[in-house]
This record gives C-alpha cells, sequence and structure tokens, in this order.
C-alpha cells in the first residue's frame, strides 16, 4: 500500500515538473529575441499626452526628425516609438493586442504584406480615417489596400517599394557588359527572361568570386510584385497554383537558380549584408527602401560603384501604412499624427533621409535624395526612375495568408532548386504540399 | 503575519495547558497560559489555524504563479486544440474535437519535426553528458585555479541563446565561415551547413553541446565530491588504475545524478527552439528548405504564429507535453529497475 502511495506520489512530481516545463512552452512562445515595450499611451503628469507608435523594421520617422518636429510644434504631446525588428515578430504580437483590445499602441504599423488580413480580420479594431483625410493625396491602389469592404479606410499610407534594378558598374565593365544605365534598361525593357539572358552573359566573363544576382527568391518576389495577379483573386479565393503570375515569376526565377548565376544567399540574412560588402553579386532589384539598405552594408567601398537602372517591369515591393486601433485611449491625438506623419511634406523628409517612396504623388515633384545617396550611386537620377515605376505599377490583390504562402515558395521550393541541388519539378511539389499545410488542407 | 516563533510556541498550549501563568506576561505568552475569558478559544483557534495555513501560505506564491501562468494555459491549450482557431480571429473557435490531431497524426511534417527533435536530441545529449563526466573528472583531481576553471565552465551556459546562436552561425556560414575555412585545410570541400540535412543537425546540436555541456560537468562534479575517498583507497589497494577506478566506482556513484542529467537533457532537448529557430535566420521557423532541422518546437512555432493556425499549434504543444509524459515514464520504470539491481 505505502508504496503505491509514494510511486503515484513520484508519477505526480513527474507530471507536474514536465506539466511546468511545457507550460511554459506552451503559454508564450513569441518572446524570444526582440521584443518591445509595451503599454499605449498614458498621461504623464502636466497634462501631457504620450502617444506611443509601433513600427517595425526603420521607419525613419525619428531619423529624419519628424518626431521631434511634432513635439515641438505641439508641446503638449509627447511620442514614443516602440520598435520591432522583424515584422513576423511584430505581426503575431499586434493581431492579438487588437482582438484582446489592450497593450496596442496609438498608432500602428502594418506591412502591406498583412494588410488584406487587417482589412479582414481586424476591420473594427481600428478607427475610420477616412473621413479625416483628403484620400487624393494617395495612390488609389494603396488607398485600395486599406480599405474594407464596406469602405472604411483602416491605414493611411506611408511609403511604397517601386522598384528598379540595383547594379555594380565594375563588375559590369569587368565582365564586358554594357554599363550605361538607360542603354542597359532598353536591353532587357518589357522581360525578365533578356535579363536572365544578360545574367548567362555576365557568368562567362564574371570576375572571380562574383555572381549575377544575389538570390533565385529577390528574383522571383521582383517579378512577382510587378504581376497583377498573385496567389489570390480578387474574390478572395486563393488561386496560387493557376496564377499567371506565379507561374511566369517562379519560371524565370528557375532559369536562374539552375544557371549557376546566384550568390545563393538569403535576403536579410548576416551573409547577405556580407555579400554587399564583399561586392560578391553585381545585381539586385532593389525597392526604393532598399536604397538606404545597400549603402549602409556596402560601405565606403562601394561609393560611385553602384547605379540604378529601370527594372524590367514595373512593380512595387512592400511598403506600409499606419493605422489608430480603437483600444488607444487618445485616438483623436493619434489620428491627427498620423495624418501629419503620411503627409507629402513629411513622406519628403523621409525620402530625403533614407530613400523611403512616398505614397502620395503630390511630393513627387518635391523628392530630393540625399546628397551621399545620390553620389553612393553614380548620380543616377533615381527620383526619376523611382516615379516612372510608381505611376505604372499594376493594382495588385493581396490575401490572408499572402506571407506564408510566398514564404512556401520561395524559402522552401525556391531554396530546394537552388541550394539542395532538387529539380524544379521537385521544388514545385514541396512548395505545393507546403501551402497545403498553410492552408490547412 | 504571525511570527514562526509563535507557531512553534504554540504545540506546547494545545497539548497541556501549563498552569499558573502570569496575568500580566507578553501579549506573545497570552496561549501559553490558560485563556482568559471569552477571547480565548478564539485566539487559539488562530493559532491552530495559523499552523495549520501557514505553510501553504508560504508556498502559495509559486503555486498562485504556476497557476496563472503555466497551468491556466496549459487547459486553454488543450482547449483550443479541439478547436480550429486562427491568430486573427481568436473569438471565432469552432468544434474540430481531435481534428487537429488526426491532421497531425497524418501529416508528414509532424512525423519529421519528431524525428528531427529525436535525431538533434541524440547527437547533442550523448557527446554533451559524456564530455560533461570526462571534464568533471578532471575537474576533480587537485587542480591549480579550480575555481577559475568551474567558472570558465559555466561561462557558456549564461550566454544567452541568441548571442551564442549568432556566433555560430557566423562560424558556419557557407561562404567564408571558419568552420569551411578550417576544413579546407584538411581538403575537404565547403559545406553548406544550414541547407545539408545532417550538417545542419550537426551544427544546431553542436551549439546545444557548447552551451550545455558545462553545466551539466559541474552537476557531475558536485555528485563526485560526494563520493567517499575511502572507496577509491580501497580500490586502489585492490590494485584499480585510474580508470578502472573511474569505471567501477566513481560511474556507479553518479547513476541517480547520470539519470536525472538524461531527463533533465531530454526534457530540453524535446523543446528545442532557440537554437534552430536562429541558426535559420530568415523564416528560420522552417527548420530549413526541407525541414530538415525543424524541431517540434519550430513547427508548433510556425504553425501557431507565422501561418496563424493556432489550433493545431495547441494540438502540436500538448502532443509535446505527452511524448514528455511518456519519457517520464519511461525514466520512472528505469530507476525503479536500477534500484532493484543494486
Amino acid at each position: 500500500m505505502r508504496t503505491t502511495t509514494r510511486r503515484s506520489h513520484r508519477l505526480l512530481a513527474l507530471a507536474a515538473v514536465t506539466a511546468l516545463t511545457t507550460g511554459v512552452l506552451a503559454g508564450c512562445s513569441s518572446d524570444s529575441d526582440d521584443s518591445d515595450s509595451s503599454g499605449s499611451g498614458n498621461n504623464s503628469g502636466g497634462g501631457k499626452t504620450t502617444l506611443t507608435i509601433g513600427t517595425f523594421g526603420v521607419f525613419g520617422y525619428k531619423q529624419a526628425g519628424l518626431y521631434d518636429e511634432y513635439m515641438k510644434s505641439h508641446p503638449g504631446i509627447t511620442i514614443k516609438e516602440n520598435v520591432t525588428t522583424r515584422t513576423d515578430v511584430y505581426w503575431p504580437k499586434v493581431l492579438t493586442r487588437l482582438q484582446a483590445g489592450s497593450g496596442t499602441d496609438d498608432i500602428q504599423a502594418i506591412e502591406v504584406g498583412n494588410i488584406t488580413e487587417a482589412v479582414q480580420t481586424q476591420g473594427s479594431k481600428f478607427v475610420d480615417l477616412g473621413k479625416d483625410v483628403d484620400k487624393s493625396q494617395w495612390l488609389d491602389w494603396k488607398n485600395a489596400q486599406a480599405t474594407t469592404a464596406d469602405g472604411k479606410l483602416i491605414g493611411l499610407g506611408t511609403d511604397i517599394g517601386p522598384m528598379a534594378i540595383c547594379y555594380r558598374k565594375d563588375l559590369f565593365q569587368k565582365a564586358g557588359l554594357e554599363t550605361d544605365r538607360t542603354k542597359l534598361a532598353a536591353q532587357w525593357k518589357g522581360d525578365w527572361n533578356k535579363y536572365v539572358d544578360l545574367g548567362k552573359q555576365y557568368m562567362k566573363k564574371a570576375p572571380s568570386g562574383t555572381k549575377f544576382v544575389d538570390s533565385a527568391s529577390s528574383v522571383y518576389n521582383a517579378v512577382l510584385n510587378g504581376e497583377s495577379e498573385r496567389y489570390y483573386d480578387k474574390s478572395g479565393k486563393v488561386v496560387w497554383d493557376k496564377s499567371n503570375g506565379v507561374k511566369n515569376a517562379w519560371d524565370v526565377a528557375m532559369s536562374v537558380a539552375t544557371s549557376n548565376m546566384s550568390a545563393k544567399l538569403k535576403q536579410f540574412d548576416k551573409p547577405w549584408d556580407q555579400g554587399y560588402a564583399n561586392a560578391s553579386f553585381a545585381t539586385v532589384a532593389c525597392p526604393a527602401w532598399m536604397i538606404g539598405y545597400i549603402q549602409e552594408k556596402s560601405g565606403e567601398a562601394g561609393k560611385g560603384k553602384w547605379d540604378v537602372a529601370a527594372a524590367p517591369t514595373a512593380g512595387n515591393w512592400g511598403g506600409s501604412f499606419i493605422g489608430v486601433p480603437t483600444a488607444g485611449k487618445h485616438q483623436k491625438e493619434a489620428v491627427e499624427l498620423a495624418k501629419w506623419l503620411t503627409a507629402p511634406e513629411q513622406q519628403a523628409k523621409v525620402f530625403a533621409k533614407q530613400a523611403s517612396f512616398p505614397s502620395t504623388p503630390s511630393a513627387y515633384s518635391t523628392l530630393k535624395p540625399a546628397a551621399a545617396t545620390t553620389e553612393f550611386f553614380s548620380n543616377a537620377p533615381i527620383t526619376q526612375i523611382f516615379s516612372d515605376s510608381a505611376k505604372t505599377i499594376p493594382a495588385q490583390v493581396f490575401g490572408v495568408k499572402d506571407q506564408p504562402i510566398n514564404t512556401a515558395l520561395t524559402d522552401i521550393g525556391i531554396l530546394q532548386v537552388e541550394q539542395k541541388g532538387k529539380s524544379p519539378e521537385q521544388g514545385w511539389d514541396a512548395a505545393t504540399n507546403e501551402i497545403k499545410d498553410v492552408l490547412g488542407q | 503575519m504571525t511570527s514562526p516563533k509563535q507557531a512553534l510556541a504554540h504545540p506546547a498550549s494545545s497539548v497541556e495547558a501549563a498552569p499558573g501563568s502570569q496575568p500580566g506576561a507578553a501579549r506573545g505568552a497570552d496561549g501559553r497560559g490558560t485563556p482568559p475569558e471569552g477571547k480565548g478559544p478564539w485566539r487559539s483557534r488562530l493559532y491552530r489555524w495559523d499552523m495549520k495555513a501557514s505553510p501553504y501560505v508560504f508556498i502559495a506564491p509559486f503555486f498562485v504563479i504556476f497557476g496563472a501562468f503555466s497551468l491556466v494555459p496549459l487547459l486553454y491549450t488543450a482547449w483550443y486544440s479541439l478547436h480550429d482557431v486562427q491568430l486573427s480571429s481568436l473569438d471565432t473557435q469552432t468544434w474540430a474535437g481531435l481534428d487537429n490531431y488526426k491532421n497531425l497524426l497524418s501529416s508528414d511534417f509532424f512525423w519529421n519535426a519528431l524525428k528531427n527533435t529525436f535525431t538533434i536530441g541524440l547527437i547533442s545529449t550523448v557527446p554533451q553528458l559524456m564530455a560533461a563526466i570526462g571534464l568533471a573528472h578532471m575537474l576533480n583531481y587537485r587542480l591549480r585555479g579550480s575555481t577559475v576553471w568551474r567558472v570558465v565552465m559555466l561561462t557558456p551556459y549564461a550566454t544567452s541563446v541568441a548571442a551564442a546562436t549568432l556566433v555560430f552561425t557566423l562560424l558556419y556560414s557557407w561562404d567564408g565561415g571558419m568552420v569551411n575555412w578550417l576544413l579546407d585545410f584538411v581538403g575537404i570541400d565547403p559545406i553548406n551547413w544550414r541547407e545539408s540535412d545532417w550538417g545542419s543537425q550537426f551544427a544546431v546540436s553542436s551549439i546545444v553541446i557548447w552551451r550545455w555541456t558545462g553545466y551539466n560537468a559541474l552537476i557531475y562534479l558536485a555528485a563526485m565530491q560526494a563520493i567517499p575517498a575511502d572507496l577509491y583507497e580501497s580500490a586502489a589497494i585492490d590494485g584499480a588504475n585510474r580508470w578502472q577506478q573511474f569505471l567501477h566506482v566513481t560511474v556507479p556513484q553518479l547513476r541517480p545524478t547520470i539519470l536525472f542529467t538524461v531527463v533533465v537533457s531530454t526534457i530540453g532537448a524535446t523543446q528545442l527552439f532557440g537554437e534552430p529557430l536562429l541558426f535559420g535566420g530568415v523564416s528560420g521557423s522552417k527548420g530549413g528548405s526541407e525541414h530538415q532541422y525543424q524541431t517540434l518546437g519550430l513547427y508548433m512555432y510556425d504553425q501557431g504564429w507565422i501561418i496563424g493556425n493556432l489550433g493545431k499549434a495547441s494540438a502540436i504543444a500538448w502532443s509535446m507535453f505527452l511524448i514528455l509524459l511518456i519519457i517520464a515514464a519511461i525514466n520512472l520504470l528505469v530507476t525503479r529497475r536500477l534500484r532493484k539491481s543494486q
């Protein structure tokens, strides 16, 4: 008798120990690496209102001095920015806080990859900004992406990501290719396959240790972002495996992956950063917001060696919105600040600081990149190139699971072909299985 | 709160009422004498209650926090695992019964993650514990500056997962990483550590080994120092050399400790998460393009927070819990078998 109770006690203790250890894991799992300080705006003494703004990556508002400027003209307001580095950490956190109705910031940034999910599932958790602003300031498709089915505008456009091709003039020259940006653009105009052909030509005389492009996935993204059809149709149905846009982008990416012209890097990984510093690839499809990144990672050594040419097709990659959650305590003040931050004048200031491209066309004529940027990119007329691209970007339909589907294609399918030597068919099948898992089919 | 001293003083009063108590004595002594009319029974009841409840009150904070942050989430996770719940619409939960679990059992991804968890666990735990015993054995000798060595052993454990993994990721970098650079000297072609099947598992395991070997070595060292010296003396008299002493005296004496570290390491291996996630870099929750190092923890995170399928992620969490219970049960059996054989 006594032994049995002792045994059951021990079992119980073991169960408790395991429960404790797994419980910790099951309970919370997102607070791994980078986190922010939470909490919505609270009144700090003296009648001052503190507005918090939750962002990810580098929005550039602080860097361009916009917060300081606003606080100076509005003495009753203090602005605090809560930055989370990665969107895949930022967004789940925002989703749970929105639904809990607490812990949100007064202003919450939303990446374009998440905007459809926000519009379709969190519409009621955001203030309708449509009545407070002059919508005609923004590009139509930008507004459309943040508008719910019943016409609510839940986010104001910040930047957009018109794309160009950034290339290393010095490497092109060594490989015996054309180096003039206008002539280059003319060579591949309208067809990404011509860009790949140029890559093949580059590889014949490639300077040692260099490849034509950073990765096949980046080419895939670049092509797809210029297609009008992505993973979902207008009715919200998943059509990724029948989409012409996906097929086209996949085929181009496959010819990159199978012809040894890619440096096989993963974008935004450490080795990718080092690739800039070591000049290990000659071209990269660059949305406007990547301009500052290239400049920073290439460092002094890359100065005057990079140039920018128009991409084969115009496309938009990335860009964001800022919305005001209804859970916020200072909604009126937050709306004012959001309006001010996204106004054309302010967007132009952010562009001048880090080349994030405005979503408000009226700002285009006033855009002036920083002198250092112009110099870095061989005096390329980047404002001109990006505005031209911005004007012809096709309106794209996004879906709720756009990002996981995209990850399945790039980081499973394409990566297998590029780095594991699988055939394009095997890569496609792997991506198909992954997407089935994503969609719960 | 009543002081423990009063609680201790109490038994005497309840067993026998001491006669002749002084009326003017200090308040604390009241309980020892015959209690004054009216107030007394209440007070003595209070004392009795205090005696019984105090221990529970003292340990309560742990259980309250455990309940709030472990038990409730644990049960809530169980509830979630029986529903279809999406991260973007937490309030709409539709009953799914055991669908999530059935889905897992028929999912290649789940079995793959389970297999990876097992192999990575094996590659990381076995060498780790063996190295730890070896290190502990060496540290157990009279050494110059032994404290320094012990502190050095514990440094990797004190390093954060993120920092350690970042450094290892650079070491294992395909292009220009130190490991490939060293391999180049012996004529081995560069290995794509992140994408190769066994290479990635080895790389992830090496981070775990690096971080935990010292910690386990110190646990072994503590146990070794508790082994009576006369055991070694008599072994030496019997003519056993150092290796034989280690094998026939140290290891058997360490048995309970070894079991403890095996259990703790197994639990740790089952939950392996941070190292592979950060090792993978961008979209690290996939654990490589073929999920070649996606552990159960990563699969759960990927389902729940990247894909947004919280119902299925909860089912994975509970499956992990059940797996741990099974491991615990096996451990219990082994322990008992070992005790009997002694």
